[in-house]
């Protein structure tokens, strides 16, 4: 059982190896120049007069929220998926109401219009 | 764990030394080649070109001498984080791709080509899909740039929306061959069927014309899910922001999105993930829709036994475990090639169509896809037993 995480591990391991040396090289071979105007966010040669760290569209909100509902449905077919032959039709009616309840709520959200953008 | 090593050194040389670099050549001579044009061919060493084949060479040096430029104002820990965090999953994606069988050569164990064979394969390849989301949403919050900060709140909006749609669109390739590791389901299509078998049950068999009835077809999840395919190849090309899902880049309008902060090697590795998951995308989708590794009409105890009353049982194993390898990465290429056509064939969508196809279109039509499935699996069982 530990073997096949260790796979998985050593994997890990050389990629984060192969993402450090690629910097790293980079840190070594490239110069480095730096002066006030040219340190400042690229915005079309203008100086930023806005900071980026303040509200944006609630529109992004709503999709995270939607996506935890349904992502968490989501998580729930998998087990069910793998184990459909042995549930059989008992299965099939249990996720029927349980998908029911999530297409009402579906429903209503595109009824409210939060699906539009 | 010298095999795990043999493993990983395998899959790193072919995807990340054979497959990654002749793709950015293949983006740019296949778009020449559509928008008839030449394409990359400077490129050379002592003038020999090599029909531009050393782009990718000169591209990587050029990179590591350009200056390493962050922004004033900028977080610079999670501003050197990010690009790491988005290259990461998409090479540590590849430690459950089978890219060839399970064969019994007398060891303790029989040789499984994966590096990790583990039950929750799938399970693994959206976790891990997942965690690249948050290296474009550090990118663009790190930055301290209007632009990548736009870029970074479409990018983080469509990656979790398809999220769900692709989790929900192979339910029915799991339902099919019970199972979520992707080794398993690769064993399950090394088979084929009668298309039109079903028939029998009805007594309707003999009235069909001979040639009709003995059409076989591989059980490769495209020809068991087709809707399911279509789904998921659209739901993962749209989590790896290339056109014409690359809203979050967008160069006419948000100049380029999230990277826009980025120079030399730190873009470098948001290209290198980009690129690399081209391929990864090919070999998970090789796996669950294609057949993996299996050759069609041939599964793997005919040519074994084919090959090895010729030559022994030991060496056609060996052959065969080959011959599946190639039959791999052979199926990855044309995944490739059906990308590259993609990105190349379609405009760029409107940000509303992007979410209203996922939301309004792909999330019903992936539900009705499962239990159209499962109907029609329930009543095979009991028809067919």
């Amino acid at each position: 059982m530990l073997a096949e995480y260790s796979g998985v591990l050593l994997l890990l391991l050389v990629a984060l190896i192969v993402a450090g040396v690629m910097l790293l090289v980079q840190q070594l071979l490239s110069p480095s120049r730096e002066f006030a105007e040219k340190q400042e966010p690229f915005e079309c040669g203008e100086s930023p007069i806005v900071s980026p760290h303040q509200r944006f569209s609630v529109k992004f909100y709503l999709v995270a929220i939607l996506f935890i509902v349904f992502d968490v449905e989501a998580v729930f077919f998998y087990p069910w998926g793998a184990l459909f032959m042995d549930l059989g039709w008992f299965g099939l009616i249990e996720m029927a109401t349980f998908v029911i309840v999530l297409g009402v709520g579906l429903a209503y959200v595109w009824m409210k219009g939060a699906l539009e953008w | 764990m010298a095999e795990t090593i043999g493993k990983i050194l395998f899959v790193l040389l072919v995807v990340m030394g054979a497959f990654l670099p002749m793709i950015t050549w293949v983006e740019r001579k296949q778009s020449a080649v559509m928008q008839d044009r030449i394409g990359a061919n400077r490129a050379n060493i002592a003038g020999i070109t090599v029909l531009g084949v050393l782009h990718p060479l000169a591209d990587v040096l050029k990179l590591f001498g350009k200056e390493d430029f962050v922004p004033a104002g900028a977080n610079r820990v999670m501003h050197l984080l990010a690009p790491v965090i988005a290259l990461v999953p998409a090479i540590i994606t590849l430690a459950v791709v089978p890219f060839a069988g399970v064969y019994d050569f007398g060891g303790e164990n029989p040789f499984s080509f994966v590096i990790a064979d583990v039950d929750w394969g799938l399970l693994y390849v959206f976790a891990v899909g997942s965690i690249a989301a948050y290296g474009t949403i550090i990118a663009g919050w790190a930055s301290n740039n209007n632009w990548a900060l736009l870029g970074t709140v479409r990018a983080s909006a469509q990656m979790i929306s398809y999220e769900v749609t692709m989790g929900l669109s192979v339910v029915g390739v799991f339902m099919c061959f019970q199972t979520l590791s992707l080794q398993e389901m690769s064993l399950a299509q090394d088979s084929s069927f009668r298309l039109l078998g079903f028939l029998e049950h009805f007594g309707l068999f003999e009235t069909l014309p001979g040639w009709l009835a003995w059409i076989q077809v591989p059980t490769w999840g495209i020809f068991l899910q087709p809707m399911g395919f279509v789904m998921f190849l659209t739901c993962i090309m749209a989590e790896n922001k290339r056109p014409p899902f690359d809203l979050p880049e967008a160069e006419s309008e948000l100049i380029a999105g999230y990277h826009l902060e980025y120079s030399g090697m730190r873009w470098g590795l948001f290209y290198t993930a980009e690129f690399l998951e081209v391929p990864v995308i090919g070999c998970i989708v090789t796996a669950l829709f294609l057949g993996g590794w299996s050759i069609p009409f041939l599964d793997t105890q005919t040519l074994i036994g084919g090959i090895g009353s010729f030559f022994g049982e030991g060496f056609a194993t060996g052959v065969v475990l080959v011959l599946h390898v190639h039959a791999f990465l052979a199926k990855v290429v044309i995944m490739i090639w059906l990308q590259m056509l993609i990105r190349w064939s379609l405009p760029r969508f409107r940000y509303d169509q992007v979410m209203d196809l996922c939301w309004k279109i792909m999330l019903p039509l992936s539900l009705v896809n499962i239990f159209v499935t499962a109907v029609v699996l329930l009543w095979f069982q009991e028809v067919v037993g």
